[in-house]
């Protein structure tokens, strides 16, 4: 899958956790911008590992800060 | 470096404290009510394993995680008091250096016949134990697969260790298995589980949850803190309870509970067990525990092993007790009792902890349990009981519940 297929595929798991509809780019940040707490992050995690059929270990999740670092970690993961 | 200040220059300093401010803040409006600190209180005599003396008024002990009632067992203090006069006060040195005792020996070796396996290594605290063995024996490019509401010395260890850490939904099967499925073929895998998790007292389904483990080829390891001594018919905890004690790799526990003192343990049956004395570094360097508290810990241990009839007092009290606050009206972890833990939900923090301060009033000590530490944003009180709590006392606590309750409004 390339980079806008798996972007695109995100950007769809992420739509029920953006509460406030706030517009997503490569660099709106997960803590900052869409407020997840811990809660939210380990629910929305879960999703995008279910949906992608991988593991986010939470080394690698420390190094996720923006929704464009995600996408490129999904697209590395799968290989 | 011509970028170094020159001597009459000075930089901006940070503190290295604001990150704090939020908590400092929070806390500072949750006194600002007139509240007693919750987590400032001071007992100023203890009577019995029940019973202590808290801003000069005698108040009922509910929350000391003192599971068996040993701390104050005469056969436990008198093997105290006869190693303080035999051993001295302390050992001043590590367990592989000049601190291991005879009596260091001995609560090995108890421990190993009371879980009836091959290997024990004792740690100076149950957190130690967590964080020496998880960050030891996983290392980088192994996986450790746990349970997300784990304690937070199991994370500790994994933060120490150089694994991927793969967190899973809180007792979910389903969850832990998509987990394992995906990881890479041949990479080393331990799987992270506890008993009793002491927030809300409820246990994990351990049998399921080990069988799925052991078919994708990962090592188990039980933290059983919050069972020894009570549950299982021989007080080995959930896994035993459960009939699957023979294939956790690791047992990890603690002396700080149903065993009445302090220190931490791991029981194993692998056979190059022993090299952990070596290279777990949480174990090497550190001094051992006092020869008093070894004393202690073995005694008390000797004594669980035939403690069937206090094991069956402490499920009748957590029944009684469990029945009387839903009847009361509150709302509770567990549907049904499953552990000697009763956590009651309290609606927000600030209820909470008016609430914690009533039943204090009312002469009643419980633990208010509040977010980080608590699943799912929740405060809790969280109850646990003793095996010498009278079936009286337990009437009392109810009592006391009930009038707290309307007092702090969280009952009708």
């Amino acid at each position: 899958m390339d980079r806008a297929e798996t972007s695109a595929r995100i950007a769809a798991l992420i739509e029920p956790f953006n509460k406030k509809g706030v517009e997503i780019t490569d660099a709106t940040r997960f803590t900052d911008d869409l407020e997840f707490d811990s809660l939210t992050v380990m629910d929305f995690v879960a999703e995008i590992e279910d949906g992608f059929d991988i593991i986010i270990s939470m080394n690698q999740q420390a190094e996720i800060e923006n929704y464009g670092q995600l996408v490129d970690a999904v697209v590395k993961l799968q290989g | 470096m011509t970028d170094m200040l020159s001597d009459n220059e000075t930089q901006g300093a940070t503190d290295l404290f604001s990150k704090f401010d939020p908590l400092i803040e929070m806390r500072r409006d949750l006194l600002s009510t007139g509240v007693t600190d919750p987590f400032g209180l001071v007992m100023e005599k203890v009577i019995s394993p029940t019973v202590a003396m808290c801003n000069g008024r005698e108040t009922i002990l509910l929350g000391t995680y003192n599971y068996m009632g040993m701390t104050f067992d005469p056969d436990v203090i008198a093997a105290g008091k006869q190693a303080l006069d035999d051993f001295g006060a302390g050992t001043t040195g590590s367990r592989v250096l000049n601190g291991t005792y005879a009596g260091h020996k001995a609560v090995e070796e108890a421990l190993c016949d009371f879980y009836d396996m091959k290997h024990a290594m004792v740690f100076s605290t149950g957190y130690q134990a967590n964080l020496g063995i998880i960050s030891t024996i996983a290392g980088k490019g192994d996986y450790i697969i746990l349970d997300i509401d784990s304690h937070a010395s199991i994370w500790d260890g994994c933060k120490m260790g150089d694994a991927e850490v793969v967190p899973f939904k809180h007792n979910d099967i389903e969850a832990m298995e998509k987990r394992l499925r995906r990881i890479p073929e041949g990479a080393g895998k331990l799987v992270v589980l506890e008993g009793v998790y002491s927030m809300l007292g409820d246990i994990a389904p351990l049998k399921e949850m080990i069988a799925v483990a052991k078919k994708y080829g990962a090592m188990v390891l039980v933290d059983e803190a919050h069972s020894m001594g009570f549950i299982g018919p021989n007080g080995r905890g959930v896994a035993e309870d459960q009939g699957c004690l023979d294939d956790v790799d690791f047992v990890i526990g603690t002396f700080s509970k149903s065993v009445g003192t302090v220190g931490g343990f791991c029981v194993s049956n692998h056979p190059k067990f022993e090299i952990m004395r070596l290279v777990c570094r949480p174990y090497v360097f550190t001094a051992s525990l006092p020869p008093s508290v070894v004393a202690t810990a073995t005694t008390s241990i000797r004594k669980l092993m035939t403690a069937s009839e206090k094991r069956a007092h402490l499920w009748e009290s957590s029944r009684t007790l469990h029945k009387g606050l839903t009847h009361a009206g509150f709302q509770l972890g567990t549907e049904e009792p499953q552990s000697a833990i009763i956590a009651v939900i309290m609606p927000d923090l600030e209820r909470g902890a008016m609430m914690w301060e009533a039943l204090l009033h009312e002469g009643l000590y419980v633990n208010l349990a509040r977010p980080p530490a608590t699943p799912a944003n929740m405060t809790l009180l969280r109850c646990s009981l003793c095996a010498e709590h009278s079936a009286e006392q337990v009437q009392q606590i109810i009592g006391m519940f009930t009038r707290a309750g309307k007092t702090a409004g969280i009952l009708a």
